[in-house]
């Protein structure tokens, strides 16, 4: 993974964030008055179309540059759908078609969902757990034809949703398609389970981002409350904790980020990607419940208040789990693969690179 | 002092995949000719002269020193090939393997220069067990409360006290320890103890065995009685040990055997599930594999981060925190995975002994090389916390 002192872009979506989408601001903000500005600038950044190429109205940065934007969100964990925006548009320009302005999310994000493309070239299936969907003006959808995959454009305004929102209050929408008139349409040599390793990997560098978060409160706030006449960091029970959590964060951000950097350098989401990106979602999501429960037990009442920032991080990351294939899901897949390839190519598997 | 933590994310290089193929036919062949079976745990733990020299032969010891002394001037990561492919194939390196991972480059560091022309190249060829002379009866993690006593006199230094806890003391030809030459100061209590390179062939050392839980003998009590030790094999800065101490850590608690020690367990576990595991087996299994992935992507990118001049000090002690702990508990988590296995599946009793074995080995992958304590203390002042 381009880290963020490595890429221009991740550095400018750093800046944005700072500006616009403070933790601390946004936690007080009575309402989502500051949601529009900082799209406008991320948008205006071309960071919302990062991985569209440029001819087709994109700013065609590369994978790694994107993931570095996404580490960077993760880290602020601004509900906004920048990285579904990303992922659609990437799904997008898969099937060459052009992205559409504002924010987008895609379908399917569990992966048992299953949309299908019909002869008239309308959609019908039922997705999810679609994140930001409501909040969305378009989907981007992969479809099974009678001719194989299709990756699909849709109106949200086009399907009908459910209400629902996570953990940490974030629209999450079941989008039934009836007969949907897609806007476009085009074959690609992709199918939804390269969707799932993809989002997937996405959500584990997010999830690695509030876990530096997280980590760097935690320490912080150790470091400053007194009790027993001394900062709590003091005491070796709270140490150890503290350094789990570095741990944890730190198996997070190695995972996502070789996860992220091998579908960098593949050409297809084949097995080794499949090893990757479900080592990072598994590893990521354990990362997520042990350090979550860290953070807070380091933290004490005052980070179980609405007022403090800390829920911000702890639930989002709680709930990206649950997205593009839990960690049981992705568990069994592993499992089955390596099992699947027998004892004596399992080494081999886990050394090739 | 921060909370930045940094993984690189390095890919070995080409070269390496050339090097893992000869290893991998090295071994096969040594396994043919019978030096060891690779399902056979604790072998790892064992030691073989013969096969340390073939080792040796093959260029793989002291791989990244200077041709000069014997090495091979190879890199970190090729190193890193090596030492993955004989751990797994439970290999027995048990006589060289400290001499090559940190006894060597502290020499290298600090020895005199007849002394490194004298003793590299015979680590090289795989010929030199070194042991670390550390842990005392009164001084285990709290290494600076050493009290063994080096006493100058004419010409060296006379050793009295006693060394504990001393793997391979009974094999080794040469000792790297710390002894006491000065009292700790009010400042710094780790003041006053010296790096010495002790010869285990010299008069008045005494190598008593301490039997483990295991039924293996490898703990030594080491008693110095007046033992001699000359000017020359004094390393580095008198008093100042306690500065030498920390830059090689970096390597000895990243590498692969901080997390592969109990690895033949799951092997035979996906040896014993077979193709069509069950809903629980494969959840669990993919589990274990996840982690254990991102344990060596973890420890490959501390090494390449070394290999690049970097000193990732902090992440290097969360491989191994997170990584002994994790093979500490994979025996039990393999035990519960092989809970409804058919009885009569073809490697079940292969399983069980492997198992019963990594159960009783499992206490002392996080004591060993700085206890897990010690470890997160040493990661809670990285972090700025001490």
């Amino acid at each position: 993974m381009v880290t963020e002192s490595d890429s221009i872009v991740a550095e400018t979506a750093a800046r944005i964030f700072a500006d616009l989408a403070d933790p601390q601001t946004i936690n007080r903000a009575r309402d989502g008055h500051w949601k529009e500005p900082l799209w406008r600038a991320l948008s205006e950044a071309g960071l919302t179309l990062a991985w569209v190429p440029e001819k087709q109205g994109g700013a065609g940065a590369s994978l790694a540059d994107g993931f570095a934007i996404l580490g960077v969100a993760g880290r602020f964990a601004a509900p906004v759908p920048l990285a579904e925006t990303l992922i659609a548009g990437w799904l997008l320009a898969r099937a060459g078609i052009k992205a559409p302005a504002g924010a987008m999310t895609v379908a399917p994000a569990r992966p048992r969902d299953r949309i299908t493309l019909n002869a008239d070239g309308t959609l019908s299936g039922r997705a999810s757990g679609i994140p930001f969907a409501k909040e969305s003006k378009h989907i981007a959808v992969v479809a099974s034809g009678n001719k194989g995959a299709v990756i699909a454009l849709v109106k949200t305004d086009d399907c009908r949703m459910s209400d629902g929102q996570n953990l940490a209050g974030d629209a999450v929408n079941n989008v039934t398609f009836e007969r949907t008139k897609a806007i476009h349409s085009a074959p690609a040599d992709f199918d939804p389970s390269a969707l799932m390793l993809m989002g997937s990997t996405v959500r584990s560098v997010e999830a690695a981002g509030a876990l530096q978060t997280i980590l760097s409160l935690s320490v912080r706030y150790a470091n400053e409350r007194v009790a027993f006449e001394r900062p709590i960091g003091k005491f070796q029970a709270v140490q150890q904790n503290l350094a789990r959590l570095a741990g944890e964060t730190a198996a997070a951000l190695a995972a996502a980020g070789s996860a992220a950097d091998t579908i960098a350098q593949s050409v297809a989401f084949d097995d080794t990607v499949l090893l990757e990106a479900a080592s990072a979602k598994i590893r990521s999501g354990e990362a997520a419940a042990e350090g979550s429960a860290i953070a807070h037990q380091v933290h004490g009442a005052i980070g179980f208040t609405n007022e403090h920032v800390l829920h911000r991080f702890t639930l989002r990351l709680l709930s990206w789990r649950d997205d593009f294939g839990s960690e049981s899901y992705w568990a069994a897949a592993l499992g089955n693969l390596v099992a699947q390839r027998g004892a004596n190519n399992f080494w081999p598997m886990l050394a090739a690179r | 002092m921060s909370t930045d933590l940094r993984f690189d994310q390095i890919r070995l290089p080409p070269a390496c995949d050339k090097l893992r193929a000869e290893v991998r036919a090295f071994l096969a062949e040594e396994v043919a000719a019978g030096t060891f079976v690779p399902d056979r745990p604790g072998h790892g733990d064992t030691h073989d002269r013969a096969f340390s020299k073939r080792v040796g032969a093959k260029g793989w010891i002291g791989m990244t020193w200077p041709k000069k002394y014997g090495g091979h001037e190879r890199n970190f990561l090729e190193r890193y090939v090596v030492t993955e492919e004989f751990r797994i194939a439970n290999a027995p390196v048990r006589l060289h393997f400290v001499a090559d991972r940190q006894s060597g480059p502290i020499l290298l560091k600090y020895a005199p220069e007849h002394i490194k022309q004298d003793i590299l190249p015979r680590i090289c060829r795989g010929e030199l067990c070194f042991v670390i002379g550390m842990s005392e009866p009164g001084s285990g993690s709290d290494l600076f409360a050493a009290k063994t006593k080096a006493t100058k006199v004419d010409g060296g230094w006379r050793i009295n006290g006693s060394k504990i806890w001393t793997s391979n003391a009974h094999i080794a030809d040469y000792m790297l320890a710390l002894f006491r030459t000065s009292p700790a100061s009010k400042e710094n209590r780790r003041y006053g103890l010296t790096q010495f390179l002790v010869d285990m062939k010299s008069p008045g050392i005494a190598v008593n065995p301490i039997y483990q839980m295991t039924g293996q003998h490898d703990f030594n009590e080491v008693v110095f009685d007046d033992t001699f030790v000359p000017d020359d094999h004094m390393l580095g800065e008198i008093d100042g040990a306690w500065k030498q101490a920390t830059s090689e850590l970096a390597y000895e608690r990243s590498g692969p055997e901080r997390f592969l020690e109990t690895y033949y367990v799951l092997a035979e576990l996906v040896r014993a599930l077979g193709p069509d595991p069950d809903l629980r087996s494969a959840e669990g299994l993919g589990r274990l594999v996840a982690q254990l992935h991102t344990l060596r992507r973890m420890s490959v990118s501390v090494a390449g981060m070394l290999q690049a001049g970097k000193e990732p000090v902090v992440e290097a002690s969360i491989v191994k925190d997170l990584g002994t702990i994790w093979e500490q508990k994979l025996p039990e988590r393999v035990r519960d995975l092989s809970a409804f296995l058919e009885p009569d599946a073809s490697n079940r009793v292969t399983l069980d002994e492997q198992i019963a074995f990594a159960l009783t080995v499992a206490p002392k992958l996080t004591i060993q090389g700085g206890t897990t304590e010690i470890l997160r203390g040493i990661i809670a002042r990285g972090l700025g916390l001490r």
